[in-house]
């Protein structure tokens, strides 16, 4: 005869509220630790993009995340012929606002040479940029759907590939465009004061043929800090392996919002232990004249255990798993990723099932000192 | 005839210093296999803390206590597992049928049964038998809160009986009745007292069942009159 499970359906619906109310608090810290995944992913997805192992940059600056890195044009051709690259693209990032059905629509616009390293990987829907003006292969999160036409700066651009998952650190979805539009918008979206300049076409206060990075892949036998050192003997620009530009990315860029979910993350664990604690205590509290008789009647100190440790255990489990599968149908309409490892979820179960074993470890030690005579009066 | 519960020289206080209460003072008593005894006294004269002391509740603060031959409290615990004991030898019954919310009639009967290592079939078959005995059959599967009150009371004398223990405590046991009931449930007691070579103990109020008893003592602030009244 399991007394936890007799206990718990008689006192079902109230059982069952608690289990609601606890799955709801472990749906908010799962939905919490999913965010800040999704945000150290997001960073990451955008730089692993193109499958770069070095990055050319302006000399002196982090990169095209970091802050603003602006090359001349013709540095790809320069890089792509030193010892050991195999292949270069020039790239170049810049956030547009523009609309679509009424709404603004935030867009990350990538410029890339369609042929060379920097254009959308992995084509989830539809086809890649085919013809060199005009054509935009977006993420699916701008909503934007394929013969979709949006206007970005003074042309009209049609949408012929979608892709996934490509968002820059501050959530807004990528928008692959070719490299010659995304200067043309560049150009077209520049201060008066440049665009004064331009039009008097002579004296341009810098060419209009710059771009933020060059990105290379490597022959499979070069050695990498090699091409690095190579790079930087043009003194006008930098070079960070793939690796230093993530590190970059997650060390300046996003750190302080990483750090903000983090301490965030903190403060719902430890309430959350604090209320499932409480739950189980006061659980047990209210159980103590049926202690008191059990111990009356005979029970050993194993039976009550039993009977505390099991709902308490019970009670954890339940609204773990009832948390994880709420935060798991509901994650995707999230405005930015969730990302929710099956490690992070185990991590959980395991600090839950110990605040239980704590919590239930507070209540066995007034269950075992409750006096058997207290069962008598009234 | 053989004596179930001796005690000598028991006395009881609680707390100390200006707040002390000596709820018993010297009490001696000896109940014998199949009497069936009442305590009789007034409120606050230490009926429950005698029937506790006996029940290994509460450790008498001096004196000697002697359960079915065996020494169990001489100034201290000479037996470790009480509950054991109470599982074993002793049945209590009180004015409250303190059944377990949770249970249905039958599992609190059902219960002590597999406490004491009987199999699950085993405890099931004496449940039944004595729920029926006891005229409670028919409400087997309710829960204690859908029984009325003698019922509840006939359920939890089922408990107290179970495992045929040889001591049955009963601290007003008939309080929540009315007197036939009262009658009925006394009859009962005696009669499986009777069958299991038991003694009863029962604090009573309830002049109407005196003559349930065979031996009738009185409590007076804590002192136990030796001037046991035979009822006849
Ligand atoms: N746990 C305790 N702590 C302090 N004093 C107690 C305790 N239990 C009982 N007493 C005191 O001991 C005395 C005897 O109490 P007891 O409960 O045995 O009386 P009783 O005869 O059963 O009374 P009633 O008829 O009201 O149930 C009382 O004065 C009571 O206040
Ligand atoms: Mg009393």
């Amino acid at each position: 005869m399991n007394l936890a499970l007799r206990d718990v359906r008689h006192n079902l619906f109230r059982f069952v509220l608690t289990c609601l109310g606890l799955s709801l608090l472990m749906a908010v810290v799962l939905a919490m630790i999913g965010i800040y995944n999704g945000l150290v992913a997001d960073a990451l997805n955008i730089v692993r993009a193109p499958r770069a192992e070095l990055w050319v940059v302006e000399s002196g600056t982090k990169g095209p995340f970091a802050e603003a890195s602006k090359i001349p044009g013709g540095t790809r051709d320069a890089v792509a012929r030193l010892h050991g690259v195999a292949d270069a693209g020039s790239i170049s990032y810049q956030t547009v606002e523009t609309a679509h059905a009424g709404d603004p629509l935030r867009l990350y616009v990538i410029g890339y040479e369609p042929g060379r390293p920097g254009g959308p990987e992995r084509i989830a829907e539809g086809r890649g940029i085919a013809v060199s003006h005009f054509e935009i292969v977006a993420d699916r999160k701008t909503g934007l759907s394929i013969g979709d036409r949006i206007r970005l700066g003074r042309d009209d651009f049609t949408i012929v590939g979608l892709v996934e998952d490509v968002t820059n650190s501050g959530g807004d979805p990528a928008a692959f465009v070719t490299l010659a539009d995304a200067q043309t918008l560049q150009s077209q979206l520049a201060p008066p004061a440049q665009r004064v300049q331009d039009a008097r076409g002579a004296g341009l206060l810098e060419s209009a043929d710059t771009v933020a990075a060059v990105i290379a892949r490597l022959e499979p036998a070069a050695d990498l800090d090699d091409v690095a050192r190579n790079v930087r003997q043009w003194k006008h620009l930098g070079a960070q392996t793939q690796a230093q530009q993530e590190a970059i990315l997650l060390g300046s860029v996003v750190d302080r919002a990483k750090r903000q979910i983090g301490l965030f993350l903190g403060i719902l664990l430890t309430v959350s232990a604090v209320v499932i604690a409480l739950i189980i205590y006061t659980m047990t509290m209210e159980k103590l004249k049926q202690i008191a008789t059990l111990k009356l009647i005979g029970a050993p100190d194993r039976t009550i255990i039993g009977l505390i440790v099991q709902q308490s255990l019970a009670l954890g489990l339940i609204g773990w798993s009832f948390g994880l599968l709420l935060i798991l149908l509901v994650k995707d309409y999230f405005p930015r990723r969730v990302v929710l490892e099956p490690f992070n979820a185990a991590v959980l179960a395991g600090i839950i099932i110990v605040v239980c074993i704590a919590a239930s470890g507070l209540g066995v030690r007034a269950a075992l000192k409750v006096d058997p005579a207290t069962a008598i009066g009234g | 005839m053989q004596s179930l519960i001796e005690l000598s020289g028991v006395s009881k206080h609680f707390g100390d210093g200006p707040t002390r209460v000596d709820a018993l003072r010297d009490v001696n008593l000896t109940v014998r296999q199949g009497e069936v005894v009442a305590l009789l006294g007034p409120s606050g004269s230490g009926k429950t803390t005698l029937l506790n002391i006996i029940g290994c509740i509460v450790p008498a603060s001096a004196g000697r206590v002697v359960l079915d031959g065996e020494a169990v409290y001489d100034g201290r615990w000479l037996r470790r597992d009480l509950r054991r004991l109470r599982l074993d030898k002793i049945g209590f019954i009180f004015q409250f049928h303190n059944l377990l919310p949770f249970l249905n009639a039958h599992d609190n009967v059902a219960l002590v049964l597999t406490l004491a290592g009987q199999t699950a079939a085993e405890a099931q078959r004496r449940a039944d038998t004595l729920l029926d005995y006891l005229e409670v059959g028919h409400r087997a599967h309710s829960m204690p809160a859908q029984l009325s009150g003698g019922e509840a009371q006939r359920v939890a004398i089922a408990r107290a009986l179970a495992n045929r223990p040889r001591i049955i405590l009963a601290d007003e046991p008939t309080a929540a009745l009315d007197s036939k009931r009262a009658g009925i449930v006394m009859d009962l007691l005696r009669k499986l007292a009777a069958e299991q070579d038991a003694c009863i103990v029962a604090v009573t109020h309830d002049e109407k069942i005196y003559d349930r008893f065979d031996r009738l003592f009185h409590l007076r602030d804590g002192v136990l009159d030796n001037q046991e009244e035979f009822v006849t």
